[in-house]
């Protein structure tokens, strides 16, 4: 196993975490938490992958995920946006609802095979950079390609546009941002559906492209709150939080990895001759994942950087914030 | 020309200053009446029988006194990690992870048995409380490392404690296939008997009557926890200080509370109880330490809360309904059914707080 192939499944593994945390991004930008994003990418797999079998056609599939995620995030748009409830219940609450949803619908598609696919292509030129062009750029899922593009795509749009300056407006200071015409309701609405739909996407990438397939309940083990975490330790930037999307990926791929030799630099693996020990190995994703939020929270700390002011508080016109 | 509407009516919200009392109740249960048409509809939808499956639930669930033994069994760790979710959420604290403290809990008991500190034949008056110590106190670290770096560095806790849930996993699962394993089975060796919490049906010798109800000591513990969070919340003044903080924690500083030092307190207890959760379900019900031994009671246990308005008396009858729901839900097909209708359950009682907060009445155009 070469670095560079374990670099390329951990960043195709990486491509669902992206989606998901880019999503969630958007969302908390214009000032709404989604804890619902586990829920979301569940219903985004199964849709995704029932859709691509019965169409045959992996592309409709992943519209339809697209489609689910987002009318699943109109759902906690409705409840924490007009009716004001508690932005963390209501996803909790959608967490629990599109992880249901997805089993019950999923119910004997397990053995259904690995279905439509999507296509794999390679860079020219760049699949030939040493090291860089193997990792990045050879035979990756076109999704990962699109997962390169909506990074700056998405940094563009929220620092350098018109809509993305109403965006951060309506996360940091609702009240000011109405008071310039800004419909403060309709953007929020706007980017937690545009979340959703990521959450979709980020779904149907893992059931379409990265483990093909419907794998019930053990689909996605932890991906929905990593991406939360990930757009913490990101600082609300898309650069920043595709990084450590990569980062916990290839170390959760290399944890898998390591488990297979049966000596590691002429050392016997303690992982190979002693099962049990794996178990260890499993843990690091959730331990790196704790790391990464410690130095992410130290850093803002100093910096007095933090999340958009007006994260998780409900917005009533004509009321002072709480 | 007049504008056209939609309805005939016009719904008109109005901000309430305080919601009558007895309110919260009524939309309470409002709410769980929706969801249940709610899911009924969906049952329906997917080709199932909604009224059968509720039908079901009911004499599954209460219909004699052996299935509301049962009933109280699957409530027990619901009562507790419902509880440590109350006590958490009332201050805005988000121990969402009370799963892994709940396994924890479970190694930590396990461990006072499994590592043969006492001696074979120690007295169960002692062994019983060392595991519920144990299973407390393991619980209690789990969440406090959360709590800690929540209270020092404002690490978010939602992350860390779902984060410590899924490594706790993985350290069960290293110890019941590793050094606790039997004969390379995927469970500890059975627990000698001083270590069982007694049950009810241990008493059918004595009162014939009570043969085969498993309902044990954990359940009056849950009972008794629930009084004493009750006692704490509404009767002390940390419990005033932890609603202070819940309401409002700008004027909690301004009052001089260290919210800091309430935050790892509370974690402490949360993780403790839910702790409790999972040494009393391996010391009175399975026996041993094994992987899944718990369908999610943790998490369950977040919704309890929610219910019961975070209200540990609340929580006791929240508790008794969803061990209900378990307990019926495991024989409804597809599997998922019970998780969707506790994710309906959960919207619609949040979303029906809107009544609370606002008087809606309609008026005609």
């Amino acid at each position: 196993m070469s670095l560079e192939l374990a670099v390329a499944a951990g960043v195709t593994a990486g491509t669902v975490l992206l989606f998901a945390a880019i999503g969630e991004l958007f969302a908390e930008r214009a000032g709404v938490i989604n804890l619902g994003v586990q829920g979301m990418m569940f219903v985004g797999a199964l849709v995704g992958f029932r859709v691509g079998l019965q169409t045959g056609d992996a592309w409709v599939g992943i519209l339809l995920a697209m489609l689910a995620g987002g009318a699943l995030a109109l759902l906690h748009g409705i409840v924490s946006i007009h009716l004001q409830a508690d932005q963390i219940v209501s996803g909790l609450a959608l967490t629990f609802l599109g992880t249901g949803v997805a089993l019950v619908l999923g119910e004997g598609l397990a053995s259904a095979g690995s279905g439509a696919l999507l296509p794999v292509y390679s860079v020219p030129l760049l699949s030939d950079i040493p090291i860089l062009g193997p990792a990045f750029f050879t035979n990756q899922s076109v999704l990962v390609y699109v997962g390169y593009l909506l990074v700056p795509i998405a940094s563009f749009w929220i620092f350098h546009t018109r809509p993305g300056l109403h965006l951060r407006a309506v996360g940091e200071q609702p009240a000011a941002a109405d008071a310039l015409g800004i419909n403060v309701y309709r953007v929020r609405y706007a980017y937690v559906i545009a979340g959703g739909a990521l959450a979709g996407l980020a779904g149907a990438t893992q059931s379409l492209a990265v483990v093909p397939g419907w794998h019930a309940d053990k689909t996605f083990i932890a991906q929905g709150w990593i991406a939360v975490a990930l757009v913490i330790f990101g600082q609300w930037k898309p650069g920043r939080t595709m990084i450590g999307a990569y980062l916990v990926a290839f170390i959760s791929r290399l944890a898998l990895d390591l488990q297979a030799p049966r000596d590691i630099f002429g050392l016997e693996n303690p992982f190979f001759y002693y099962q049990p020990s794996t178990f260890f190995l499993n843990m690091l994703p959730f331990g790196l994942v704790i790391l990464v939020l410690i130095v992410a929270a130290r850093e803002a700390n100093r910096k007095r950087i933090g999340a958009p002011a007006a994260l998780g508080l409900p917005y009533v016109r004509g009321e002072r914030g709480r | 020309m007049p504008r056209r509407h939609l309805l005939p009516v016009r719904i008109v919200a109005e901000r309430r200053l305080e919601a009558p009392r007895g309110l919260g109740l009524l939309t309470t249960l409002g709410g769980i009446v929706v969801a249940l048409v709610i899911s009924g509809v969906l049952i329906a939808v997917i080709g199932g029988d909604p009224i059968g499956s509720y039908a079901h639930i009911l004499r599954a669930s209460l219909g004699s006194s052996g299935v509301l033994s049962d009933t109280l069994v699957k409530a027990t760790p619901l009562i507790f990690t419902g509880l440590a979710s109350s006590i958490a959420f009332r201050m805005r604290l988000w121990n969402i992870g009370t799963e892994g403290q709940l396994l924890m809990g479970a190694w930590g008991a396990s461990a006072v048995v499994l590592f043969g500190l006492l001696p074979a034949g120690t007295s169960p008056f002692i062994t019983l409380p060392l595991m519920m110590l144990a299973g407390f106190g393991v619980g209690a670290l789990w969440a406090g490392v959360a709590g800690w770096l929540k209270a020092r560095l404002n690490v978010n806790e939602i992350i860390t404690t779902l984060m410590l849930f899924w490594i706790a996993q993985r350290w069960i699962q290293y110890w019941v296939f590793g050094p606790w394993s039997e004969g390379g089975f995927q469970m500890s060796p059975r627990f000698p008997r001083e270590a069982w919490l007694p049950r009810l049906t241990d008493f059918a010798s004595a009162v014939p009557d009570l043969g085969g109800l498993t309902v044990h000591l954990g359940f009056v513990l849950a009972l008794v926890a629930a009084g004493l969070i009750w006692f704490l919340l509404s009767r002390t003044r940390k419990g005033y200080e932890i609603r202070l903080i819940g309401d409002n924690p700008r004027a909690a500083r301004y009052a001089g509370i260290d919210i800091g030092r309430n935050i790892i307190l509370v974690m402490l207890i949360s993780g403790g109880l839910a702790g409790l959760a999972g040494a009393s379900e391996i010391s009175g019900v399975v026996h041993r330490l094994q992987d899944n031994f718990s369908p999610g009671y943790g998490f369950t246990g977040i919704i309890v809360a929610f219910l019961a308005r975070f209200n540990p008396i609340g929580v006791v009858v929240a508790g008794i309904a969803f061990g209900a729901l378990i307990l019926a839900g495991r024989e409804i097909q597809p599997a998922g059914i019970p998780a969707m209708i506790q994710g309906i359950i959960l919207f619609c009682v949040i979303a029906s707080d809107v009544f609370l907060r606002y008087r809606v009445r309609l008026e005609a155009r």
